[in-house]
């Protein structure tokens, strides 16, 4: 199955608080693990939300909301794509990393609907 | 059966998990030890029945992985001391117990050269002196984890069939005497050639079930694919490594849109493009690239990713560079000829220079003899016959390839086919 990973950060890292080297580094052999294990098959880091945009639906009438967002718990940071057996093995990944803060949710996505 | 406790099925679920992630490793390490597979597994589940019987009290350790490799490589050990005892082998088993004590230090195991341990694990499931059957369901069992159980499922065949399979083809390595190691210069061409072959035919499996009502298994699919990128990962300098990733990523691509609403198998030409997955078919041309850049000249599993990228650059089926297609499956005939690339490579030329030039190429491929009973052989034919017109020639060719394949959901699509024949030679 195929998992979203959603990096949700803190108020601290959307300020713009820059991980320190040693953070990048474990960070990198970290996903370079998942790479060589043929979890990783996509992933990307967001720009932060002052520079994103929103949009509205309501009806036919289209808001456009500039960021910041106010939300700072649910705002994505970043993400990854794996490709894994279950929600466990994922789960199992996601112990092992180095983060120290903030919040990672799995999704799963959906495929081979009508299969 | 005793109930078992909230935190206990979550242990055990944890261990399922870490087992998937661990295992071939573990299994890879303890078999450069103690040299042979069936041995290493043997010790690998010994150290999951360990952790199953104490994970769910002593809750599951910081670093499962060394664990699991400690605790297997302390028996590993008092086995070869046993052996030891039995064989009174004094020189070499007093060689195999400092090897392997020099890596009882779980931090160290693990920081041992896992690659090579891994790539060792791989070459030896995929020893040519196994049948491809027995390749392939060692493979599975071993570098994928899954389960003998599993396997069957996913080969539809019966649990003890492929349990046998296994026992067999562990008891054909030791009797073959078939060395844990990452063989080089030439023996490692040949060696590399059936394991890209072995993985393959998992894919193959998975993406054209040749029996039953599923028309694919994707699981097969999957597991196929993550063997093939962790290969690319291992061996980077092999263009037909990256190669068969690429046409593996490329094909896993349309895998949602072979199948449609009902089950029914829909053609690569007819498949709505919207529907095929980009960042597979990115990843596939990524890896094509990777192969291309390797230089020298572009091998079988190479050639095959061009013509599946040729497909997924195109838009429309209409927009395909088909002359380009020619020239591949030119290529692809020179390196490996077969009935079947020539029976694409006519396919190919009835796109790129009408359906009359490809029906002369089909024609004379009909007396072939792996073919005869190839249902792809009327199908295509049958296709030719009807862009040419031809339409109650086309319905018998659809009905014959019908009665020829074993899928059930392919036959409903050419018995449609042979209907839709019958109607337009109606019309006409």
């Amino acid at each position: 199955m195929r998992v979203l990973v959603l990096a949700k950060e803190d108020h601290q890292s959307q300020a713009g608080k820059p991980p320190t080297p040693e953070m990048m580094a474990e960070f990198q052999t970290f996903n370079e693990e998942l790479v060589k294990a043929g979890v990783v098959i996509g992933d990307g880091r967001l720009y932060p939300s002052s520079q994103g945009k929103r949009m509205r639906f309501d009806g036919k009438k289209r808001t456009v909301i500039d960021g910041p967002f106010a939300e700072t718990k649910e705002l994505v940071a970043g993400y990854w794509l794996w490709q894994v057996r279950s929600i466990d093995e994922a789960l199992e990944w996601l112990k092992r990393s180095p983060f120290d803060a903030g919040t990672y949710e799995i999704r799963q996505i959906m495929e081979f609907e009508g299969m | 059966m005793t109930e078992l406790s909230p935190a206990a099925t979550e242990a055990h679920r944890a261990i399922e998990a870490i087992w998937r992630i661990e295992s071939a490793r573990l299994i890879a390490g303890l078999a450069r030890v103690v040299g042979d597979i069936g041995t290493a597994e043997e010790l690998a589940q010994d150290a999951l029945v360990a952790a199953l019987e104490q994970w769910p009290i002593s809750g599951v350790p910081e670093k499962p992985g060394a664990w699991l490799m400690g605790t297997a490589k302390h028996r590993a050990i008092d086995l070869l001391r046993r052996r030891q005892t039995l064989e009174r082998k004094h020189e070499e088993i007093g060689r195999d117990i400092e090897r392997a004590q020099e890596v009882i230090d779980p931090e160290a195991a693990m920081d041992e050269d896992v690659g090579d341990e891994l790539l060792g694990l791989i070459f030896m499931a995929c020893h040519p002196v196994l049948s491809k059957d027995a390749r392939v369901a060692l493979t599975l069992r071993v570098l994928g984890g899954l389960t003998t159980e599993e396997i069957a499922r996913a080969f539809l065949v019966p649990v003890s069939t492929i349990a046998q399979r296994i026992v067999r083809a562990k008891r054909t390595l030791t009797e073959a005497r078939v060395r844990f190691e990452v063989p080089a210069g030439p023996e490692r061409v040949a060696r590399l050639a059936s394991v890209l072959e072995v993985i393959y035919l998992i894919f193959n499996e998975g993406y054209s079930a040749t029996a039953g009502d599923d028309l694919v298994r994707p699981a097969l699919c999957e597991e196929a694919l993550r063997l093939g990128r962790i290969l690319a990962e291992l061996i980077t300098t092999e263009a037909e490594v990256h190669g068969l990733v690429a046409l593996m990523e490329i094909q896993a691509s349309r895998l949602r849109a072979r199948i449609g609403p009902s089950g029914e198998a829909i053609l690569l030409l007819d498949q709505n493009r919207s529907r095929w997955d980009r960042l597979l078919i990115r990843r596939g041309l990524a890896a094509l690239e990777r192969a291309e850049r390797l230089g020298g000249a572009m091998g079988p599993y190479a050639l095959q990713a061009a013509i599946a990228a040729c497909h997924a650059r195109a838009s429309t089926a209409a927009d395909t560079d088909w002359p380009r297609m020619v020239a591949l499956y030119d290529a692809v005939a020179e390196l490996a000829p077969s009935p079947v690339i020539e029976l694409n490579r006519a396919v190919a030329v009835g796109m790129a220079f009408g359906p009359a030039a490809g029906l002369a190429l089909v024609d004379g491929l009909v007396s072939e003899p792996p073919l005869s009973t190839y249902h792809l052989l009327p199908a295509v034919r049958g296709d030719l016959l009807r862009k040419l017109g031809r339409s109650a020639e086309a319905r018998a060719e659809f009905e014959r390839a019908a009665s020829l394949t074993q899928n059930v959901a392919e036959r409903k699509l050419l018995q449609r086919r042979a209907a839709e024949c019958t109607a337009e030679g109606m019309a006409g």
